[in-house]
Parts: C-alpha cells; structure tokens; sequence
C-alpha cells in the first residue's frame, strides 16, 4: 500500500527523516518494501538568498547578483529575471546539475560576466507555467538546504506491505496512529479549509429508510454490515484542487474530478470506501440492496460488461443494478461534469461475501481490497461526514437531510484478560501488567490494569484481528520492539522425535549416486501425462503439463532432451523424489530414486585411441545400467537383499524386494539428435509415503520412537588357505541363458565354490551356429587345508558332465 | 666349497662366509641384470651356492642336523631378503628412468565428477548446524488434505491470508502442499513434546514457471516445542543459525504475520553486498529478508491435540532455492529446475 510521508504529517507531528520513519514502520508496525523520493529530478536544487542585485552594464534586462547558496563563498550569478531583489529568497541550481528539461548547468559567459549557476522559474522547475520571474520563497530556511525540504511538491512515497490480518492499516489514519504510538504524539484529522460545513446527525434505521426523497432499503442484511447514503445536491463537477491532486499524485492515484477525488482521498485518508451515484441516473428514485438477478448484467465504471450471478450482492435503483457492492460502480450512475445531486454510499459489506464477488468476476478494487480483509462498520459515520463535508468544500453543494443509516449494531466483543505470567512464558521476558496496558493503550485498546497478573482490555472496533490473550501478546511484543527482547541461547531438553527413515535412505542413495559420478537434479514434477494412470491437478497452469509423473524417468528423460537441444550429450542425471498414482481419494504417493545415463563412460584423454570402435566401447551400455541398478538396490536395500531378474515389456530387467518388484531397467526412447548415444534409466521405489492422517483434528497419536536396528552383514573369516580357480569354456546353445549355467554350476559345487565370474562371451568364427562361447572362472577354496589337484579336478569333471546332462552345454574343445 | 663330510663346524662356517659374500654381490649389483646373474650363483635352484649346504644337510650326523637346519633357513631368509631389497632398489630406480622422456605436464585421465544439486547442498549446510543445536529430520507427504495444509494451521476458511498460498488442487479437499507446515502438524500429533525437528521438502505454488517464481521448490522448516519455550529461544536460536550460515552479520526481527504464528517475526540479515548502507539488491534497506519465523500460534498446537497452557513453541521456514540464487548469483531460478548439465557439474564444484 502506497503512503505519503508528507501525508502523514498532517495527522501526527513527528521529525523523522523518511528514511528513519521506514525504520521505525519496519521495527514496529509492517514493513516499509520501498522509499520513492517524488519530484527527486529536483533534489540537486538548493534555497539561496540573493545578497546583492546590479543592473548589468551591458543589458537592460540582466542583473548581476550575489549570492549566497550556503557554500561559504558568494557565487555570481548573472539573471534575466524582472523580479530579482536583494535579501529575498529563491530556487537556485548550482554549476554541474541538470534541469528537469536536460539542460545541464555550467558556469559560463554572458555579456563578459562569468555567472555561476541559474535562479529558476516555476517552469523551469517544472513546478507550473509561470516563466516570467524566479520563484520566490517564502520560508525561513538558511541558504544551502535542499529545495524539496521547503517546496510543498516534494514528498516520499512509502510502500508499506500490509499484512491480511491487518485491515486498520490500509490508510492514513491506521499508520499514523501507529506512528502516534512510537513518537508518543496525538493524531487528528487534517484540517482541510472550507470543510467543515455541520452534516445532520445520521437517522439509524433497521433495514429501510429515506433520507432527501430517496429510499434506501438493504434485503441482504447478513452481507451487508452497515450501509448508510447521504444526498449532496447542487454541487458542481469540475477539476480537483490542486492539494488534493498533489495528495493522490503521492500514493499514484490520478485525478479525475472533484468528487470521485474526494471519495478517492478519503478512502486513502480513513480506509472507508465510498461510491457517488448521479442521482439523477437512479431510478425511483431509490436504492435497493439486493443480490443480484440470475442473468442480469452491468457495465461497471471500467467499461467491461459483467455477468451477475445470483450470489453476489448489488446496489439496485427501482430498475436495474447500478454497482456491484464493494467492488465498483456501474457506468450508468457514474458521476460526470453535468451531474449536480449526488447519493453518497458510505457501507460496510461483508468480507467472504466480497471475497467471493471478487474472485467469481476476477476483477480486484482498492474498494474490494478494503472490504475483503474487513471495513469497520463503526467508521463508516465519520467518513461520510468527512466525505460530505469535502466534497462540499471542494464541489459545493449542500447536505439537506439527515443521512440514512442502516445498522443492526454489532455485540461488543468480550473483553480479554492478559495474564503478565503469561506474557513472560511466550515472550521469554518479564513484561509487568502496567507497561504492558500502557502500551496497548496507545494503539487505542482500553486496558485496565485489574492485578499484578492481570489486565483487563478492550480492542478498538478497528482491531478485527483481536480475538484471543496471544493475539495482545503479539502486540505487546512488537509495540516493544522485538529487539528488545534478549537472544542468549537457554538451556534446551533433547527432542523426542527420531530422524526420519526415508530421509536417511534418501540420503545413503544420494551419497552413492554422486560418489558414482551422477549429477543431481530437481526437475518440475509436472507431465503431459494421460488421462488413465495419472494423478490430474485440478486447476493446472498449463494443460501440456496437467499431471503429476508417475515416475522419474519420464521427468529425467525431458531433461536429457533439454540437454541434447544445447548439444550436451554426456549425460549422467539422477533425482530422489516424490512421484503419484492415482489411489481413492488421495493419491498414492512413492519416493523414488531415478538415474539416466548415456553418452561417455568418463571425459576423453589424449591417450585414448581414435576409432570409432573406442568411440562405441566408452559409451554407456545396459550393464552400466544393471550396475547402477545393482548399486542402488545395495544402498537402499541392504547388500543381497534384492533380487534382479530379466525385463518383458520393453524392459530391460526388473528389480524385486520380498516378492514385490520395486523397480526397473530401461532403454529410454528419447527425441535425440542423431549423433546422441543410446540413454538408459533406472528407476527404484524407496518406499511409500505415509499420507493417512496421524489422529483425527485436534487430537494427538503420541508415541515412542521405535528402535531401527542398522542393517551389518556377518562376519566371515578372512581366508588362510591357498585358493583354486580354474576357468571353463563352454559351447552353450542360444536357447539357454547365463543364469540358468550359473544356477545349475552352484547345484554341483558345494559349499566350497567361493566365486563364480563370468569372464568372456565369444561368438563367431570357429564357433557353431546357434550358440556363443561363455567361460567361467570357478574359484574353489576349502577354509582348513589347501585342496589336492585331485579334488580340483573332480569338482572340475563334476561340473561339466552336470551341466551337459541337464543344460546339453558342452566345454569348448577349440 | 664343503669337503665330503663335513663336520658342523665347518658347515656353519662355510655358511656364515656364504651368507656374507652373497650379499655383498647382490647389493653391488648394478642393475637387474646383475642381479640375476648374482641370484642364480647363490640362490639358483639347481647349481645355486647354497643348495650345496642343503644337499650337505643330510650328510652330517644326526645329533648336528637340527642345530644346522636352523643355521641353513636363517642363511636362506637373510640371502633373500637382500636379494629382494636390491631388487625392489632396482625396480624404483628403473621405473623413474623410464619415465624420464614422459611430458608430465599433460594432463590427467579424468573421471566423471558427481555432484549435489545446489539446492540440497543449502539443505545439508543448514541440517548441519541445527543438527548442533539437536534438532532431527522429520518429513511429510507432498499430496496433503486441506486440513492439514491450512485448517489446523489456522488458517481462516475464505481469507485473503489464502491469497499468499495460490494452491494448486488435486481434488476439494486434497492439494498440492504449499508449505512445508504441514509437517509441523504431523509432528505434534505422532510425538510428544519436547519436540525439535527440522523439515525439508517439496512444496508447491500456483505461479508460472519465469525468472522469480517456480510452481514446485523447496522450503525447509524448523519447530521447537516444549515447556518453557519463548521468544527468547526463537531469537537466540535462529541468530546463532545466522551468523554460522551467513557469517557475523547484524541480524534484526520485524513484525510480521502467519496465520499458525503468533508473534510472527520476519528475520532480516544485513546486506553482505553493501554492508547495510543500501544497494540495488536489498533495494537500499540494508538488509535482506532470509526467514520467517513466530511462536508457535496456540490454535495450532490445539488442532494437533497439544496442551497450548502447558506447552509452547516456535517455528520458522525459508527458502534453500532462494538462498542457493542469492550465493550463486544465478540471475534466473529457472537455472535451478533446468538441469543444464553445464550447471550441475560447475555447482558441484
């Protein structure tokens, strides 16, 4: 919300600088985002008095001055102007600054005298047309001060963010009270010539009344708080004065006429807005609130046509909607230069109800803003005086009726005990019970001190965010300042809660992966997705991207086609992290680990060889795949506690966790430039997210943190005994796979088979058709004696009558 | 040599000028050659020095052959020994001086460097120094109910404090997380106080994917709760945190709301680019906004079935995409998400 620092000055006198008030704001009310210096083009601009006047020799015209800007020396200055004179004060740009117009400042020659720097005009200035004579000011600040200190254009425009939960501060008045309270100074209204022309005390009715032949009936009783209309006849529509333009022109609100200014102004002033009819427009006349008709239709004061439904409120004449209540206006009744009688609307409407209007047209208001976080119904008597009153002062008119006031009075709020013990549990300090009341006493609450302990206080009708003892404690802490509250570190007890399981798995996989080699990445989880199988969002940004992905890889494999368009093609990416399925009303939500690779095996060195048969061998292939997968299911499953078995389905190998299958293999099919190498992925589930509730609302299902063993493999005695391998070649058919020779070698070896490598596959030349060439190096190894050749190659005989008896392989015999 | 029969005496003799001979030549050996030549004079297995005193062994008498077996492996051992040390000497000076026509100053055979994602090392850092302070790492699902999400954290149904959290659906009542807070809930209700836990995850916001805003980053969180928990504590603790993270920086608490605290304060740290005197980025304030933070509100504690009169607590959360941007200085959060290859690998650097 944009303030005016001068603004503010009218209602609370204070003497901090703008960049001190911001400060101040900041440490203790809501912070100041932004500090814009108006009319800064004129900051170089300094007061200086002219201390002596000559008549050029040469000119009849030109005056050759003295002057005193407040450097120490007296400057010449040579000046055209018919009202130079001797003792008076005026705007003065030195040497080396730039006009407004972009004329830049240099001591220069004229008519043989050097002058050294420029008095300036009102145009000049850009302050106004006037260019015949300088500007002359009447102030009594010594030469050398700034011209924006003294000018009344200057001011600072302050960018406060004002938080939802604090309505009272979206206007002058709210902060300056705020200010009131932290430089211990009374706040007023500004006094306004010509505006205090006596209103007629508002007649308070329960759901209708008339007020200058008007009739104001309210139906919508429960959304409309407070609505009360005064009739202003005779005024004339014309261009703002100028302070009221200057006013608005602070906080960046353009000028259109008089009256909507005024109804402008006084929102910023007071935070109550306010509408004009042209009563001449409403039909009746009369003014009916009610909702809106199925189908009906209105053209607000922005132009656009809108479609009404029949749960948002309007602001009816006997005929037709004529404003959308708290929003805006209709063009129909707007106020325009042959407008004479207005009906002024000073309400209160109802937040949610506003809330809702606001989001079903799409469309937000300063008015809606307002409303929204909620608008003080008990303010709504002082802004229509004040209203009337200025536009009266600013548009003439007169009021020649008591307003209309529709109001069921609100219940007071229950009064809030605040306990000093309290206080000193939450804030971690002693705050004693009457500097605590003296302190929310100057934000207006009423609080009386009952006991040491106790004080009993009242929230201003303002302070709609007051509903509880915390809510006083939060005011108590920031009205003395937050830094006055100590920061030592105070003994602590050790928490209760164990880290979580799936965070540490996440972690030991992470660890692996990078020690791997992998880069990790954190991709939008958001996918093109399919109708069936995929978890929608609702109300998606885009509808390219309305799913959540079901899995990594599909993520990872748009972000390898990212890479491959800007010619990266060595790629190693992975990811932990959530991924959906659709599962009853929530979804069903899996952390997974995924991991892409393709492109070389590591960075190429100029040792390497040159051929494109190197080029082939360095690139990732599907065992690289198989270790990554073997890798992982280590890390996060412990070492041998899953098993890995060959893929059907365009799958390469699927990964299974006691009987479960927990992962998968993959070529990937990417849209890849042709010089791209084959891309693989590897996706594994590190387990489910709980998402049931822990207890129902507001109840607790507190209990010890369970024990998680850490998973260790046995010991094995470190071998003392000499081993023995011996490698076979075998002669295998296309028919029978590795694993089935594996299965079938460990049937027959014993207990004292200690390894079983695979270490060449051959196929080709000298080899029959329909089979490859495998061999194996069998390492036997007995743990107390060293083992006879003899027992060797029994076990060696034994293995390959086994093998060609069940399997049909025979050894390799060339 | 040795006489037909020898007698012990001159068996050990025989053996002790043996032992000294052969190891004068093999550490005067000049190279592996020599060397060679040197093992097979004395150690060769078939016409070797010392398998003369082996086959001699046998031809003593039987009361002299366990005295002289001794004598014979400890000849045997010492031979090789130096044997083996003059080859190992050997084998060192060989390997410099065949490397010597080497261009050393090329470089070396490179593997594929891993790296975390910027963001998780801002995660890691900040785990850490909480980890001093003894909080533990707790998480939640990132598909959640809206009573989770908003409901127990006091949040007014129909407020504009919702406004903040534009929400992205996935049915009425089920939503992508906005926040992290969630957990916060969670927590309360699975443990009993004292309670210290730090919260890291994905959230999501309905904000177009462009240079400031992604619908999908990271926050991470912490809760304090116990008996006797105050403001004090929340100042104290995240001041600490500050000046272990960002360095001894001024620190300052503002005001500030969040509708599941109370107090709320906004933790600034002073601008470490201009040192408090105001610049383009921390929009000449002199300080830069790095957390939010509160007690934590009464209701919320409630909500999760919490005694709010006996216990109390706070909270804070912030931004590690934010941070990782701002130590970076990566002018586009999309930087992050990207996963630019070229990125990845240089930030793990």
């Amino acid at each position: 919300m944009n303030v005016s620092y001068e603004w503010l000055r009218a209602f609370v006198p204070f003497n901090e600088t703008p960049a001190k008030l911001r400060d101040l704001i900041t440490s203790r009310v809501a912070t100041v985002d932004e500090l814009v210096p108006l009319r800064s083009d004129l900051a170089p601009f300094v007061v200086a008095r002219v201390v002596e006047a000559e008549h050029h020799p040469d000119s009849d015209h030109l005056w050759i001055t003295k002057v005193d800007a407040g450097t120490g020396a007296l400057l010449d200055v040579v000046c055209g102007a018919p009202n130079v004179e001797a003792g008076k004060l005026y705007p003065f740009a030195p040497v080396g600054i730039t006009m407004p117009n972009g004329l830049k400042i240099e001591r220069r020659r004229i008519r043989g005298q050097t002058s050294n720097g420029m008095l300036c005009s009102p145009r000049e200035l850009g302050l106004g047309e006037e260019h015949q004579g300088i500007l002359v000011l009447e102030t009594d600040a010594p030469p050398g001060t700034p011209l924006l200190r003294v000018l009344p254009g200057g001011d600072t425009r302050l960018v406060i963010d004002v938080m939802p939960n604090r309505p009272d501060l979206l206007s002058h008045l709210g902060v300056a009270r705020e200010i009131g309270a932290a430089v211990d100074s009374p706040v007023r209204l500004p006094n306004i010539e010509g505006a205090d022309s006596s209103i007629p005390a508002a007649a308070r009715v329960r759901s209708s009344g008339r007020t200058s032949g008007v009739d104001v009936r309210v139906d919508e009783e429960s959304r409309v708080r407070r609505y009360m209309a005064v009739v202003i006849r005779g005024l004339k529509v014309g261009p703002s004065p100028e302070w009221l333009v200057k006013r608005l022109a602070a906080i960046e609100s353009r000028s259109i006429n008089n009256v909507v200014d005024t109804t402008n102004y006084v929102l910023h002033e007071l935070g109550q807005p306010t509408h004009a009819f042209d009563l001449a427009k409403i039909a009746g006349p009369s003014i009916i609130v009610r909702r809106a008709r199925s189908g009906e239709r209105i053209t607000t004061l922005d132009g656009a046509e809108r479609a009404l439904d029949a749960n948002m409120v309007v602001i009816a004449d006997a005929k037709r909607a004529q404003a959308v209540a708290g929003l805006m206006g209709g063009r129909d009744s707007e106020v325009s230069e042959s407008t004479s009688d207005i009906l002024l609307e000073v309400a209160s409407f109802d937040p949610a109800s506003t809330r809702a209007t606001r989001r079903a047209l799409g469309m937000s208001t300063d008015a809606s803003y307002r409303f929204e976080r909620g608008v003080d119904p008990a303010l709504a008597p002082i802004a229509l005086e004040r209203t009337a009153q200025l536009i009266v002062a600013v548009a003439g008119g007169r009021v020649d009726d008591a307003p209309v006031d529709v109001y069921v009075a609100d219940s007071l709020p229950n009064p809030l005990a605040l306990r000093a013990s309290r206080v000193q549990t939450v804030l971690g300090d002693a705050v004693p019970a009457d500097e605590a009341a003296s302190l929310l006493r100057r934000v207006g609450f009423d609080a009386r001190v009952e006991s040491t302990e106790t004080v009993r206080v009242m929230a201003p009708t303002w302070r709609t965010d007051i509903a509880r003892e915390i809510d006083l404690i939060e005011e108590v802490a920031r009205l003395r300042g937050y830094d006055s509250f100590p920061d030592e570190i105070r003994p602590f007890r050790a928490g209760n809660v164990p880290d979580d399981p799936q965070w540490l798995l996440a972690r030991r996989v992470r660890d692996a992966l990078v020690g791997a080699g992998l880069l990790e990445t954190r991709p939008m989880p958001f996918v093109s997705g399919a109708a069936d199988g995929f978890v929608r969002v609702a109300n998606p940004l885009a509808e390219n991207e309305s799913y959540l992905r079901r899995d990594i890889l599909d993520t990872l494999s748009r972000r390898a086609e990212y890479n491959l368009a800007r010619m990266q093609g060595d790629l190693r990416l992975f990811e932990i992290g959530a991924v959906f399925l659709p599962h009853g009303a929530m979804p069903r939500e899996e952390l997974h680990v995924g991991a892409l690779i393709m492109g070389r095996r590591r960075p190429p060195h100029f040792s390497d060889p040159k051929s494109d048969e190197f080029e082939r061998a360095m690139a990732f292939d599907v065992w690289d795949a198989k270790a990554l997968a073997e890798l992982i299911a280590r890390e996060a499953y412990g070492t041998g506690a899953a098993t890995i078995e060959q893929g059907a389905d365009g799958e390469l190998w699927t990964i299974h966790l006691a009987g479960e299958r927990v992962g998968r293999v993959r070529t990937l099919t990417l849209d890849a430039p042709v010089w791209a190498k084959p891309a693989f992925g590897v996706e594994l589930s590190l387990g489910v997210v709980d998402s049931t509730a822990v207890a129902p609302a507001g109840r607790n299902a507190h209990r010890a943190s369970e024990y998680v063993p850490v998973r260790v493999g046995p010991y094995r005695p470190i071998p003392s005994q000499p081993a023995a391998p011996f490698d076979i070649a075998l002669l295998v058919p296309d028919s029978v796979r590795a694993a089935d020779i594996e299965s079938a070698i460990r049937q027959v070896s014993g207990d004292l088979l200690e390894s079983l490598l695979l270490v060449d596959e051959y196929a080709g030349k000298n080899i029959e058709a329909g089979h490859r060439s495998l061999a194996w190096r069998l390492t036997f190894r007995h743990p107390e004696r060293t083992l006879s050749a003899k027992e060797i190659e029994g076990r060696r005989t034994n293995v390959l009558r086994h093998l060609e008896k069940t399997l049909n392989v025979r050894p390799r015999t060339n | 040599m040795l006489s037909e029969n020898p007698s012990l005496e001159e068996f050990e003799k025989g053996l002790r000028d043996l032992l000294a001979r052969g190891t004068l030549e093999f550490s005067n050996a000049k190279d592996a050659d020599a060397l060679e030549q040197a093992r097979i004079e004395f150690l060769g297995d078939q016409r070797g020095k010392l398998r003369e005193f082996q086959v001699a062994l046998s031809k003593l008498p039987k009361d002299a052959r366990p005295m002289a077996g001794r004598a014979f492996n400890s000849a045997k051992i010492q031979l090789t020994e130096a044997f083996e040390q003059r080859r190992g000497e050997l084998a060192k000076a060989s390997a410099h001086g065949s490397h010597r026509d080497l261009d050393l100053t090329m470089p070396a055979r490179q593997q594929w460097r891993g790296a975390k994602h910027p963001v998780t090392v801002v995660i890691e850092e900040i785990e850490g120094i909480f980890r001093e302070l003894g909080f533990t790492i707790a998480t939640g699902p990132e598909a959640e109910t809206e009573w989770y999400n908003f409901g127990a954290l006091n949040f007014p149904p129909n407020h504009p404090a919702m406004d903040l959290h534009d929400t992205l659906y996935l049915r009425d009542d089920v939503l992508l997380r906005t926040h992290t807070s969630p957990v916060q809930v969670r927590t309360l209700q699975r443990y009993a106080p004292p309670i210290r836990v730090l919260i890291p995850g994905r959230v999501y916001r309905r904000d177009f994917f462009d240079p400031s805003h992604a619908p999908a980053f990271e926050q991470i969180e912490g809760l304090c709760v116990d008996e006797g928990i105050s403001f004090v504590d929340l100042k104290a603790t995240l001041t600490r945190f500050a000046n272990r993270f960002f360095g001894r920086r001024p620190t300052r608490f503002r005001p500030s709301f969040f509708p599941f605290t109370e107090p709320s304060a906004e933790m600034d740290v002073q601008c470490g680019v201009c040192g408090g005197s105001g610049c383009g980025v921390c929009k000449q304030t002199g300080w830069v906004e790095i957390l939010g933070s509160g007690m934590v509100h009464p209701a919320v504690l409630e909500a999760s079935g919490v005694d709010s009169e006996r216990y109390t607590g706070w909270a804070f959360g912030m931004g590690p995409g934010r941070i990782a941007i701002s130590r970076y200085g990566i002018p586009d959060i999309r930087i992050l998400y990207d996963s630019d290859v070229r990125f990845l690998e240089r930030a793990g650097q």
